[in-house]
């Protein structure tokens, strides 16, 4: 069994998500998000259960301009991390084998797949995510141009689609409507708000320049 | 995910050392990370290597060299290699997405496995993830699959689009192990599946690749790449054509031809780069020269079509390039 052991990290309350929604309510969750999560990573190494595995690895790493140490299982992945270590849930698990694009973050300024992304290496590292972008409450020019384009429908894709949209108009990849198509390809949208997020984009372009 | 030690080393001799057994060296991840999901591979123990001094894109008069851990957007968008080599960089374009060519190494693309279902699925027989269990894709879902160097063991493709291109121009792969560095040709790399399925190239126990050299080819400056798959962007190709051509006069002078999406290695087309010497740039003469492109193909129940669409692929990729 031990090989076999949960690669995933536990909820740091040993809460399910199902649970920890229910009794908290989604505003609840949405503003821990912001300030307590971070803290309680510190704490990590002397609450990491038993059944993590046996060969923990210290990371530091740097989530939104914060920093963050904890002691991870090797097989951890960064979204994971991000999502039950950190409680950073605006990073999404679609299908979690970098088909989907939905777990979008930046590494070091550039847009990676968190999915297939080992928390242990990216030590060191600087890494963004969707609750990164905005400035407080003001949002990022992309954020608002989503809005504004009604760039989502059911909105599951939607913070990876942003990420991924930021990176490309940085990439100097959103110049013309073939481009941001082929360098947007990377992220499905399971609702096809394609072409609105193809408008968003072109519109927040101008005022990231 | 099966557990496994996390070691990052930072140099190469360290990481050949803490390597061994049943080791894996993680580059990218996106080849690695997601068979480890999927408990199709389930290393002991993770070498991490980023940390290794594999990086530099040097574009000369010696030709190109490409460290093992520059990341394939980062090759694709080099300016040496864009005008030198657009070979290179247009198949490095037509992979994946953005996101992956971010993370993905140039050595890891070159090591990357099959996209063959039943590989990745490890409720079925599948000799190159179990040696001796039987081939499912045989009689199973085999539209995909290679028609081209294929065995009664396996029809799984190799996936890469850049080694195919890399072929073509006579890349070698620099190699560092326990015994030293040696290098290779990128075309004697790979291995036929044969009866082994399981074992997809040259490489030695604890070996790494740490650079690929492509020798300087003037003529490399008219090349391309195109890939015919089921989706427009993101995908695998069903078939794909890397072609390089040396013309003067409206006549071929010499011609550089491999293929990809049919084949269980990169397939370079020496009997195809010979007919096309002397003819003349028009798409009669390229179907001439490559009417014989598919030969010794066997097609299987669902992909019978491949050798078509290969002919069609090479003329047009020819068309494109003698245009240039």
């Amino acid at each position: 069994m031990a090989s076999r052991s949960p690669s995933t990290p536990p909820h740091r309350d040993g809460l399910s998500r199902r649970g920890f929604i229910g009794r908290t309510g989604a505003v609840v969750a949405g503003t821990a998000a912001a300030s307590a999560p971070l803290d309680t990573a510190r704490a990590a190494p002397q609450s990491a259960p038993a059944q993590q595995g046996e060969n923990l690895v210290a990371v530091a790493l740097t989530v939104n301009g914060r920093s963050v140490r904890l002691m991870a299982d090797p097989r951890w992945t960064l979204l994971d991390t991000l999502r039950e270590r950190l409680s950073l849930t605006g990073t999404k698990k679609g299908c979690d084998r970098g088909q989907c694009g939905a777990c979008t973050v930046h590494v070091e300024g550039r847009r990676v797949l968190s999915c297939l992304t080992l928390t242990a290496s990216v030590d060191g590292e600087h890494v963004t995510t969707v609750e990164g972008l905005s400035d407080g409450e003001h949002l990022h020019p992309m954020q608002r141009a989503f809005i504004a384009h009604d760039g989502f429908q059911c909105g599951y894709c939607t913070s990876g689609q942003i990420m991924s949209a930021v990176a490309l108009v940085g990439e100097g990849h959103a110049d013309t409507d073939d481009d941001i198509k082929e360098y947007m390809s990377g992220n499905i949208c399971r609702c096809g708000a394609y072409p609105f997020i193809r408008d968003a984009i072109k519109d927040a372009r101008e005022e990231m320049r | 995910m099966h557990a496994y030690d996390f070691a990052a080393p930072r140099s190469i001799r360290s990481a050949i050392d803490r390597a061994g057994g049943e080791s894996a060296y993680l580059a990218g991840g996106t080849t690695l990370v997601d068979l480890m999901k999927l408990e199709v591979m389930t290393p002991s123990r993770v070498v991490d290597i980023n940390r290794l001094p594999l990086k530099g894109i040097r574009v000369d008069g010696n030709g190109l060299r490409l460290g093992a851990l520059e990341r394939m957007s980062d090759v694709a968008r080099h300016p040496g290699v864009r005008s030198r080599y657009p070979v290179v960089a247009q198949a490095l374009e037509l992979s994946a997405s953005q996101q992956l060519r971010n993370m993905a190494s140039m050595g890891g693309n070159l090591l990357q496995r099959t996209r063959c279902g039943y590989f990745r699925d490890t409720s079925t027989p599948c000799n190159k993830r179990l040696p001796g269990s039987g081939c499912a894709a045989l009689t199973g879902e085999n539209r995909t699959h290679a028609i081209l160097g294929t065995s009664d063991s396996c029809v799984a493709t190799h996936p890469s689009d850049v080694a195919v291109a890399l072929v073509a121009l006579d890349a070698q792969v620099e190699l560092y192990g326990p015994h030293g560095r040696r290098s290779l040709p990128l075309g004697d790399f790979y291995r036929l599946p044969g009866n082994t399925p399981h074992l997809e190239n040259h490489l030695l126990p604890r070996e790494l690749i740490t650079g690929i050299t492509v020798p300087s080819l003037s003529w490399a400056r008219h090349s391309g790449y195109l890939k015919v798959r089921d989706r427009q962007s993101y995908e695998f190709a069903l078939t794909s054509a890397a072609v390089a051509l040396d013309v003067s006069g409206g006549v071929v002078r010499e011609a550089r031809v491999a293929v990809g999406g049919v084949g269980t290695r990169p397939w370079r087309l020496p009997a195809v780069e010979q007919a096309l010497v002397g003819r003349r740039t028009t798409e009669a003469a390229y179907e001439q020269a490559v009417a014989h492109a598919a030969d010794g193909a066997r097609p299987l129940a669902h992909n019978a079509f491949k050798p078509e669409l290969l002919r069609r692929t090479l003329v047009r990729a020819l068309t494109t390039v003698g245009e240039l």
